[in-house]
């Protein structure tokens, strides 16, 4: 069953690093394209490493591999990946009035539709 | 340019030597750090050491070698420069409500032809500030800026405040050589004579280096720094701020009055704040703050940079314009409105129907309607390397590359310019030669336009 999140989409060293090897470089795909999720909400809905999740809003849809985030960087209920296709994706067109989409600390829902390959 | 004889190489099979060559002095132009202390080991046009850079600028440097691209693509296929020249001019001339973006991460002298370009075209100029600290930009205005430079922070400061930002991740030489770590002219022994907060949603690595972190609830930084505000001029809070912000009432007074003990203070913010729900109102926040403390002790507030020259880009459209970004130049004078000619915007809604694009890549980090729409249009675009935009792009030029290829200025995050010196040629031309030979030929069309009408 879906249940509602917030996300934080942001910069990594990783993402930095491997944005400068190209942008189609395994190293800088899996960096943008994972969901970190903090280890009590993975242990609490039973996610593993790997599993595909699907994570949606009104304004788009995305399926990434999840991974548990390290120690008590993400508090339950918030959720990481770096910024980058897949969380522009989740962004609305409409900026209010300033320029800027609502990029970060979206209200998004996610649900777990594979395991790991 | 500083450069120094590399030693003697000793070959015994060929009188060949490799070029070697050494740059130093040289910036680095990945973040808004723009650190300029590089030391480059350039051989056979490729840098091979980068001494003082961080893990980024390493990569920055290290994986910049020269592409076998062409110089230009028309709709996809390999063209000539010059066809490629004639084909931008078209577009942009015949556009009606043409938009140009990207910018920050080129040098000043280039954006400066960018602006004349949609200054001539009357189209829109916007930069990727729209989409990063643009919400700081609409609170300079409503605020006013209490500023200082990174130089100021490394000598003065000893309460630094970073706040919805992880500089230890995408800044790595911020604590060591701006802020944090450094002994400044009035803080002898460094770190230790300085106090450090981080405020954020996440515990991050940045969390590691302060001596205070907060943890705010998400969407609850605009709350936290009125709170703070209230706190500093003595008005009563009730305590269910902490409910709220996540932070007790006993905690923030602690840290409110350690900020009006300090002989110096900054805050430091980054786009925790402007990208989430608030946005301007955050950084009015922040900057009311720093505006406030002002009345017990002296306090600064600078908005952390991402892109190596996106504070260069503020200021030239600036100084061009009169407006940082979001500018319509279709009346012949500058009107300046965020949601109505902020890019992203402007194709969310299809509005624009040409697009010049330099070193941004909006097609992989727009929202969906926005890039669908920009699809549809006929585009230019400049880019050292191939991206999603620069695919899907009428005509893309493959350029050289700023501060590794290009010299020119660029703009530190604290807006102090910084001149950049190459490490080696590149085949391909820089944005300023090829956005110039656009402007030429758009001038020759309107001219002659004129002169047969």
């Amino acid at each position: 069953m879906a249940e509602t999140f917030i996300l934080i989409p942001g910069r990594t060293s990783k993402q930095g690093v491997t944005l400068n090897e190209g942008k189609y470089t395994d190293g800088y795909l899996e960096e943008i394209n994972t969901l970190q999720i903090s280890p009590e909400d993975m242990s609490r809905l039973q996610f593993e490493n790997g599993d595909n999740i699907r994570m949606w809003n009104d304004f788009g849809e995305v399926v990434v591999p999840c991974k548990t985030s390290k120690g008590d960087e993400l508090p339950p209920g918030i959720l990481f990946i770096s910024y980058g296709d897949k969380s522009s994706r989740l962004m609305a067109g409409e900026t209010h009035g300033t320029g800027m989409p609502d990029s970060k600390g979206m209200d998004v829902q996610i649900e777990k539709v594979s395991a790991p390959a | 340019m500083s450069t120094v004889a590399p030693p003697p190489q000793e070959s015994s099979d060929s009188t060949e030597v490799p070029e070697l060559k050494v740059v130093t002095d040289a910036t680095c132009t990945f973040c808004g750090c723009v650190c300029d202390d590089m030391e480059l080991t350039v051989q056979d046009n490729k840098i091979t050491k980068a001494k003082n850079a961080c893990v980024l600028g390493k990569a920055w440097f290290l994986n910049h070698h020269i592409e076998d691209r062409p110089d230009a693509t028309i709709e996809g296929q390999p063209a000539s420069y010059e066809q490629a020249i004639e084909r931008a001019a078209d577009i942009l001339s015949n556009a009606i409500y043409p938009i140009t973006y990207g910018l920050s991460d080129t040098t000043c002298e280039a954006q400066r032809v960018a602006v004349a370009i949609s200054d001539w075209i009357g189209g829109c100029v916007d930069t990727t500030t729209s989409v990063c600290h643009g919400p700081s930009g609409i609170a300079f205005q409503e605020v006013g800026e209490v500023t200082c430079t990174l130089g100021e922070i490394k000598n003065r400061a000893d309460y630094i405040v970073f706040w919805g930002g992880n500089p230890a991740e995408s800044h790595p030489r911020h604590f060591t050589r701006y802020s944090l770590m450094p002994k400044g002219q009035f803080l002898p022994n460094g770190r230790k004579d300085r106090t450090a907060v981080l405020v954020d949603v996440r515990k991050t690595k940045s969390a590691r280096a302060a001596d205070i972190f907060l943890q705010v609830k998400p969407r609850s930084d605009f709350e936290l720094a009125w709170a703070m505000r209230a706190i500093a001029k003595g008005v009563e809070i009730d305590p269910s701020i902490e409910e709220q912000t996540g932070i007790s009432l006993e905690r923030l007074t602690e840290v409110v009055e350690g900020m009006k003990a300090a002989k110096f203070g900054v805050i430091l913010f980054g786009m925790g704040l402007t990208m989430t729900r608030g946005k301007h109102l955050n950084s009015e926040a922040i900057l009311s703050l720093a505006r406030d403390l002002n009345k017990y002790t002296r306090w600064t507030a600078k908005p952390m940079r991402g892109h190596g020259n996106v504070t260069g880009a503020d200021n030239v459209v600036t100084w061009q314009t009169g407006f940082p970004f979001g500018v319509h130049l279709g009346r012949g004078y500058p009107r300046f409105n965020p949601g109505e000619w902020t890019s992203s915007d402007l194709l969310a809604r299809g509005e624009a129907d040409a697009a010049l694009i330099i070193a941004s890549d909006p097609m992989s980090n727009f929202s969906q309607p926005a890039r669908d729409h920009l699809e549809k249009i006929d585009s230019v675009v400049l880019d050292p390397k191939l991206s999603e935009t620069a695919k899907t792009a009428t005509v893309a030029f493959t350029t050289s590359t700023y501060g590794i290829n290009t010299t020119g200025t660029v703009y530190r995050m604290d807006d102090v310019p910084i001149p950049l010196r190459p490490a080696f040629d590149s085949p391909y031309r820089s944005d300023y030669e090829i956005l110039k030979a656009i402007e030429k030929r758009i001038r020759e069309k309107q001219l002659n336009g004129n002169l047969s009408s």
